[in-house]
């Protein structure tokens, strides 16, 4: 079902007069009401007067995370305190958090968004949601849930964590629709084994899934094991929340962006250049109705592409790529670009769990080299040092067929890859360039 | 008649097999047999012990993997030919051995060593119909 079928199928020519008269709308705001992108334009030598078509977006310089947390915690709010009705954050991995506000009027435009979001992936005012995306200072678990209010669906706020009651409810309740993040959406289909609570005899029918890398080995594995129809939802924080872009469960094949919101650019992560339809670079966000925390070219550092192409489902809005990575960690090896989140996938094809996996990359007399680290866990092991050297071979087969590189590929014990917060350093460059 | 293995998997670096029977030493535990496989990356130590739950438990714990299988101990002859006769008994009915290794058992006129079989039920039965003596699993672990 499409909740707003006025603007989700919007003729491309009426979208784009909508598009141009609210970016303007919204660069005047943000050049009269927030120093630091006044201070950037000018920078830059334009004025919002001097975008008169959407190609002009081209001339306004990038903001990122950086520029976010050189302005903590409120000094990219475009509006007075008095406006703001909530405020979120993104952890901070490294560093400070990202903080973001709402307005009463972006609570609405986000609902609505989740709204369409969740009957994009099936849900009707008919379904019960069961909502373990964590509530708090994450968008994740509030988004979906005041989405689902709007749609007029059943909602059950049950958060993450507790996951043996999480299972009782979904007995008890019958829910229909998953919110969840795939890691735990995983995590929950094996505590239901232990517990010898199987999903056939649940009443799920499809699942929404995001808030951190997946791939399409996952959805499989997901929609085997909980007998649902798995889609992909995109979203953070800075530009708004999850919601910001959601494969239509008829298709599932990349993911909708509600472009009467925002405006998507990808960019060669290297130059900046614009890349046209259909190149693999990195996604630009502009948000376009956002009145608390608008966001002006905002480099998510995510890699996609994106697709114009007409969809069964009926939306005229763009398609994005599953996010295939981060620009933080694009290797180009012998001239090849590289994501850590492709040798995820192969892994995964081979080991069915989540791989600690390490990528080496050396230069030796000017060529590049790339090793692959891989943990031996019970999954893998073999008592048989031949199963284990044809297993070594598979993998850099695949890595070879898959991504075009030679990797050498190391199996080591585990715990042995070094992390960071529990969670492994994926990447280690020796190189330098 | 079957034997239960436990192997872990070590990185070829110096110490390991050091550590891995410290661990064990430390619970306790026995080690009746072992043997090391390896490549000059990584290896397979394999061992039988007298308490396999609470040598995988201390295993782990201290991050290792650990994995398990079935294995055959058979008495060997202790004289010349004693190994090749049984060899020889598996090699006609092509009954491949995957691996191989002795077991520490000073109190015997006879040797006995660990087999792994991928058809591991008809080499046991192949033996016996040959008058090779198999040991019980439950012996093996306390001989
Ligand atoms: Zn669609």
């Amino acid at each position: 079902m499409i909740f707003n079928i006025e603007y989700e199928t919007m003729p491309r020519e009426a979208l784009e007069a909508i598009q141009l008269r609210r970016l303007q709308a919204t660069l005047n705001r943000v050049y009269a009401t927030v120093p630091f992108y006044q201070k950037k334009f000018e920078e830059a030598g334009i004025t919002p007067s001097e975008i008169r078509s959407l190609a002009d977006i081209q001339k306004i310089p990038f903001t990122t995370k950086q520029d976010l947390r050189d302005n903590y915690p409120f000094g990219m709010f475009a509006v007075p305190m008095d406006n703001v009705v909530r405020i979120h954050a993104s952890s901070g991995t490294t560093g400070k958090p990202t903080v973001v506000g709402y307005t009463a009027r972006d609570i609405g435009t986000w609902s609505e968004l989740m709204a369409r979001s969740l009957s994009a992936g099936g849900a009707t005012r008919g379904d019960i949601i069961h909502n373990a995306y964590g509530y708090g200072l994450f968008t994740g678990g509030l988004g979906v849930h005041y989405g689902a209010e709007k749609l007029g669906a059943s909602i059950i706020p049950v958060s993450g964590g507790n996951t043996k009651r999480q299972i009782i409810i979904m007995k008890d309740f019958g829910p229909t629709i998953l919110t969840a993040t795939p890691s735990y959406t995983l995590h929950l289909a094996e505590v239901a084994e232990e517990m010898g609570v199987s999903f056939k005899d649940l009443k799920f029918k499809y699942g929404i899934f995001g808030a951190e890398p997946w791939s399409e080995s996952m959805r499989q594995e997901i929609e085997n094991k909980l007998k649902i129809i798995a889609v992909d939802i995109y979203g953070l924080s800075e530009v708004m929340g999850p919601g910001v872009a959601i494969e239509c469960h008829e298709a599932k094949a990349g993911l909708h962006i509600y472009e009467d919101h925002f405006i998507p650019e990808i960019i060669n992560p290297e130059t900046g250049d614009v890349l046209p339809y259909g190149e693999t670079g990195e996604l630009v966000f502009t948000s376009i109705t956002k009145e608390a925390f608008p966001v002006i070219r905002y480099r998510t550092r995510d890699i996609s592409a994106l697709n114009p192409e007409p969809c069964i489902c009926g939306r005229s809005h763009v398609r994005m790529k599953r996010v295939s990575g981060r620009t933080d960690d694009m290797l180009i090896i012998r001239g090849v670009n590289v994501f850590p989140s492709q040798i995820e996938s192969v892994l995964m094809q081979i080991d069915e769990v989540e791989p600690h996996y390490q990528l080496v990359v050396d230069r030796k007399d000017n060529l590049d080299t790339l090793s692959v680290l891989v943990e031996v866990g019970e999954q893998l092991f073999s008592d048989e040092v031949r199963n284990l050297q044809n297993l070594e071979k598979k993998i850099s087969k695949d890595i070879k067929e898959i991504l075009g590189v030679s990797a050498a590929v190391k199996l080591v014990e585990p715990k042995t890859i070094a992390r960071s917060e529990g969670k492994a350093i994926r990447v280690i460059d020796n190189r330098k360039l | 008649m079957k034997v239960e293995q436990i192997s872990v998997f070590l990185e070829n670096k110096s110490g390991r097999i050091a550590e891995v029977t410290g661990i064990l030493a430390e619970s306790g535990i026995n080690i009746r047999a072992l043997s090391l496989a390896d490549t000059s990356d990584f290896g397979v130590l394999r061992m039988i012990v007298d308490n396999n739950q609470k040598a995988e438990e201390a295993l782990k714990k201290q991050n290792f993997t650990v994995g398990k299988t079935f294995v055959v101990a058979v008495e060997v002859e202790d004289k010349p030919g004693g190994l090749y006769k049984i060899l020889n008994i598996l090699h006609k009915v092509s009954i491949n051995v995957e691996y191989m290794y002795a077991f520490v058992q000073p109190n015997s006129s006879n040797a006995v060593m660990i087999f792994r079989f991928e058809k591991l039920d008809e080499a046991v039965r192949v033996l016996q119909e040959n008058g090779v003596v198999v040991i019980d699993g439950d012996k093996v672990y306390t001989l």
